[in-house]
């Protein structure tokens, strides 16, 4: 299963799963994940809804912490480091950026909804900040549109403006690895391809999981794919192989080509 | 890039000032949280703290519930019945509530499932200020204007009486038990609405067979929050039911009720006497009943999450 | 198509009888309240004057105005909120942002229920037993402020927890995304969009202090003082007591004093109703999300 598409450098990967399961009440969502994630690649993961991948973005970013009923068992090791024995999870999402399906404009001006990470880290300069935000506005390309209407509210932008402003924001944090949940589903097509495009650039700097419903959107940008059904990974591989019939499992192939999900 | 973070990120896992600060900041909150339990202990422990002395001492159980005889301040023969008083606050209560459930589940019914748009807003927010009137006010319409109106009315020689105090009463809860069982309506989700009214059902029908029964928890426990408000209630039962010791014959006799008793001889007792200690557990007696009524109240409402 | 039946027709006949009947009953439980609001104005209104508001009560009450009475309430009701809002406010914060879905949770909130539904003379006993006698307090303004305080916490801590529940969690979930802690997230996000709603509960809290009559009779208000208070250790004239004293206790009052102290409560009452109301619909109006 492994992949070789590691560097030389001998770096451990951004993220290494292992027999990972999660539970909501008891009931099991996830079972015995087992993968890695490289650096520098864009990772994608498809399914249908219900089969576990917003729970296993949440699992990755310890949000079970915040989350009532839910319980992980296994391992996920960041960067080699082992999350469960973090002890300031705080910390750890700040190098882990995410991407909510619906988009959400914090209830502050746009330029607050970027510094507001940089401000929680500590950063108090108005230059520091000023350029933190221009930075990631032009990152997610939405500077253009917004750079006169910094301190309207970002709750009140469009809804294809918010979602751009929520990667802005995330990547305001500066992460390692940036997690996008079906980011395209409230967004139009034309602000979906610019995103995309954004990603295509982001991908030389940091580490992208992408999950989506889009089986095409899988195949334009990922490296490699993971396909997940019923709480189940049935299979990591390059996303070529997986698109164009060489699939190991007859499963992933029914479902990238649209016989169900 | 990579062997940089490596190295930032055992740096990184310390717990800073924010995260203390979380962990302070949830101890505080977590202060006031208890505050409630530490409070409604406390009102138990302390008047059950003045009312000890006379509950070892003075207390019988079959004088307390079976005489209707409440002389504290009897020079040789002092008893303390209660009986009357229970009945009293009983008979305004009864009375109350004959007149507020029946017109606040017909308010509630109006309000929620007929009125539309801005009469219902309109009718919403006169409710909730009719529920503001303090009880002070009502005692003294009851006094006054309620006195002379029933005197004129029913040629009675008094107007403070079972009836006065009862009305009184009975507008002051109605509004309350409005607002909770208009909740209780609106919990109803309108998909059972919009079901029975696509089979044809008018809108009364649909109200009687699928609204009020599957709001029916709700509206048990705004009636049990009337009752249990009722049977609290001082300062307008005080001035508008006459004040004095009675069983009643009649709604036109005037009673007692258990925590006018507390309002009016407080006052006027030395602090550990026997006295003083029997209007401290006419306060215990107060508590449990109340509290009583509030948890079935809760029990009733948790029924329906749960269904 | 819609076939009109003799069924039909009966039933639209039978909703609409009904729909008249509770008609009635809500015009009924309304009209009444009018009426005596009315019967206030009409009685009240000719005495209350600048005197009224601003000069002592003479000649044994029955004549002057209420002016220590009027400050002595503002005094009970300021130091009432000084306890309780931000306690009221702390209970909400946690039980809205940080409680566990436990057994500990629904402890308090039962505890609050009941806080609410304890009788107002329970409360009396309790300020008297705990701050004037145990606490050693004495009958002042300390003790009153106290016993309501805690008497009206719930009001406090059921409006701030509903207009903390009413920040969307997306925003909440956005915000730990991004490594904020519980605290900042409320302190930045939660909070600043709250707190018009807190104001609301708060402003509704002034108008059922400044109501309450029997948990002040015996901790701290007193029938008649000829001064005003020093100290938050001396006993108090207040509003609502006046009006039972007035109204019950002294003989040869004039026919409009009373009813115009009882018109002076209801105003100040439903004016603090109405603000909180006028300021919940203006928020509503104007949501930022």
């Amino acid at each position: 299963m492994k992949e070789t598409n590691q560097k030389a450098s001998g770096a451990p990967p951004v993220l290494e799963i292992n027999d990972l399961s999660i539970a909501y009440s008891g009931k099991t969502i996830l079972r015995n994940a087992t993968f890695d994630v490289q650096n520098n690649e864009i990772f994608g993961i498809i399914g249908p809804s219900g089969s576990g991948k917003t729970s296993f973005l949440k699992a990755v970013n310890r949000m079970d912490q915040l989350t009532p009923g839910m319980t992980t068992t296994g391992s996920i090791h960041f960067h080699g480091y082992d999350t469960a024995t973090w002890r300031n999870l705080y910390s750890l999402r700040k190098r882990i950026g995410v991407v909510f399906p619906l988009p959400t404009g914090l209830p502050l001006s746009v330029y607050e909804n970027v510094a507001f990470a940089p401000r929680i880290s500590g950063v108090r300069q108005k230059v520091e900040l000023d350029q933190i935000v221009e930075k990631c506005l032009r990152r997610a390309a939405l500077w253009d549109e917004v750079k006169d209407r910094l301190t309207s509210l970002g709750s009140l932008l469009s809804g294809g403006q918010q979602q751009r402003l929520t990667i802005a924001r995330a990547l305001s944090q500066d992460p390692d690895l940036l997690m996008l949940d079906e980011f395209s589903i409230a967004v139009d097509p034309v602000t979906t391809m610019r995103i995309e495009d954004v990603l295509k650039q982001l991908k030389s700097e940091i580490s992208i999981i992408l999950v989506t419903n889009l089986v095409q959107q899988a195949e334009r940008l990922a490296d490699r794919t993971a396909f997940f059904l019923n709480g189940e990974v049935v299979e990591v591989g390059q996303t070529e192989d997986m698109f164009n019939g060489r699939a190991k499992d007859v499963r992933t192939t029914d479902y990238v080509e649209g016989r169900f999900g | 890039m990579n062997s940089k973070h490596s190295k930032d990120l055992a740096r990184l896992d310390r717990r800073d000032l924010s995260w203390y600060m979380d962990r302070l900041v949830q101890a505080v909150m977590f202060v006031g949280g208890i505050s409630a339990i530490i409070f409604i202990v406390g009102i138990f422990v302390f008047i059950s703290k003045e009312g000890f002395s006379f509950l070892f001492d003075g207390f019988s159980f079959t004088e307390f519930f079976g005489s209707i005889n409440w002389r504290p301040t009897s020079e040789n023969n002092k008893t303390f019945g209660a009986l009357a008083l229970i009945v009293g606050t009983a008979s305004i209560t009864g009375m109350a509530m004959l007149i507020a459930i029946p017109f606040s589940l017909g308010a509630a019914i109006y309000i929620g499932e007929f009125a539309t748009g801005k009469t219902r807003e309109s009718l919403k927010v006169l409710v909730e200020l009719l529920a503001a009137i303090p009880s002070v006010v009502w005692g003294f319409i009851g006094l006054t204007i309620m006195n002379g109106v029933i005197i004129q009315l029913f040629n009675v020689p008094v107007g403070l009486n079972v009836l006065n105090a009862g009305v009184i009463l009975g507008l002051m809860a109605a509004p309350i038990m409005t607002t909770i069982a208009e909740d209780a309506l609106k919990a109803v989700p309108d998909k059972y609405r919009e079901a029975a009214e696509a089979m044809g059902a008018t809108k009364w029908q649909v109200i009687r067979q699928v609204v009020l029964p599957a709001a029916k928890n709700g509206l048990v426990s705004a009636v049990l929050l009337g009752i249990g408000r009722g049977f609290g209630e001082t300062m307008a039962v005080l001035m508008a039911s006459g004040h004095s010791i009675n069983i009643p014959g009649s709604v036109f006799d005037s009673v007692r009720a258990l925590t006018a008793t507390i309002a009016a001889e407080l006052g006027e007792t030395a602090v550990g006497s026997d006295h003083y200690g029997a209007l401290f557990t006419l306060g215990i007696f107060l508590f449990l009943i109340t509290f009583l009524i509030n948890l079935t109240a809760d029990l009733v409402v948790r029924g329906i999450k749960r269904s | 198509m819609f076939t009109q039946t003799a069924h039909n027709v009966q039933n639209y006949k039978i909703e609409g009888r009904w729909r008249i009947l509770f008609l009635v009953m809500t015009a009924l439980l309304i009209l009444p309240v009018l009426i005596i609001l009315t019967l206030l104005i009409v009685r009240g209104g000719p005495a209350i004057s600048w005197e009224f508001l601003t000069a002592f009560p003479i000649k044994g009450m029955t004549a002057g105005g209420v002016f220590p009475a009027l400050l002595g309430t503002i005094y009970l009701v300021s130091l009432a909120l000084v306890f309780s809002v931000p306690l009221g406010i702390a209970a909400a914060i946690y039980l809205s942002e940080y409680a566990p879905d436990n057994v500990m949770t629904r402890i308090i909130n039962l505890a609050i229920i009941n806080l609410a539904g304890v009788p107002s003379i329970v409360h009396a006993l309790f300020g008297l037993g705990a701050f004037v006698i145990f606490m050693e307090f004495g009958t002042s303004i300390l003790a009153a402020s106290l016993t309501l305080a805690i008497m009206t916490l719930p009001v406090v801590i059921v409006a701030t927890k509903e207009s903390l529940q009413s920040v969307p969690q997306a925003f909440r979930e956005a915000c730990w995304s991004m490594g904020a802690t519980r605290w900042q997230t409320i302190r930045r996000i939660v909070l600043p969009n709250a707190v018009s709603g807190i104001l609301t509960g708060v402003i509704l809290e002034v108008s059922r202090t400044a109501g309450e009559t029997a948990p002040i009779m015996f901790t701290g208000a007193a029938f008649f003082l000829p001064f005003l208070p020093e100290s938050v250790f001396d006993q108090t004239m207040a509003l609502s007591l006046h009006l039972f004293v007035v109204a019950t206790q002294v003989p040869n009052v004039p026919h409009d004093l009373p009813y115009g102290v009882a018109l002076l409560l209801v105003a100040i009452v439903l004016l603090m109703n109405a603000l909180s109301i006028g300021f919940r619909v203006r928020l509503r109006n104007k949501k930022k999300w």
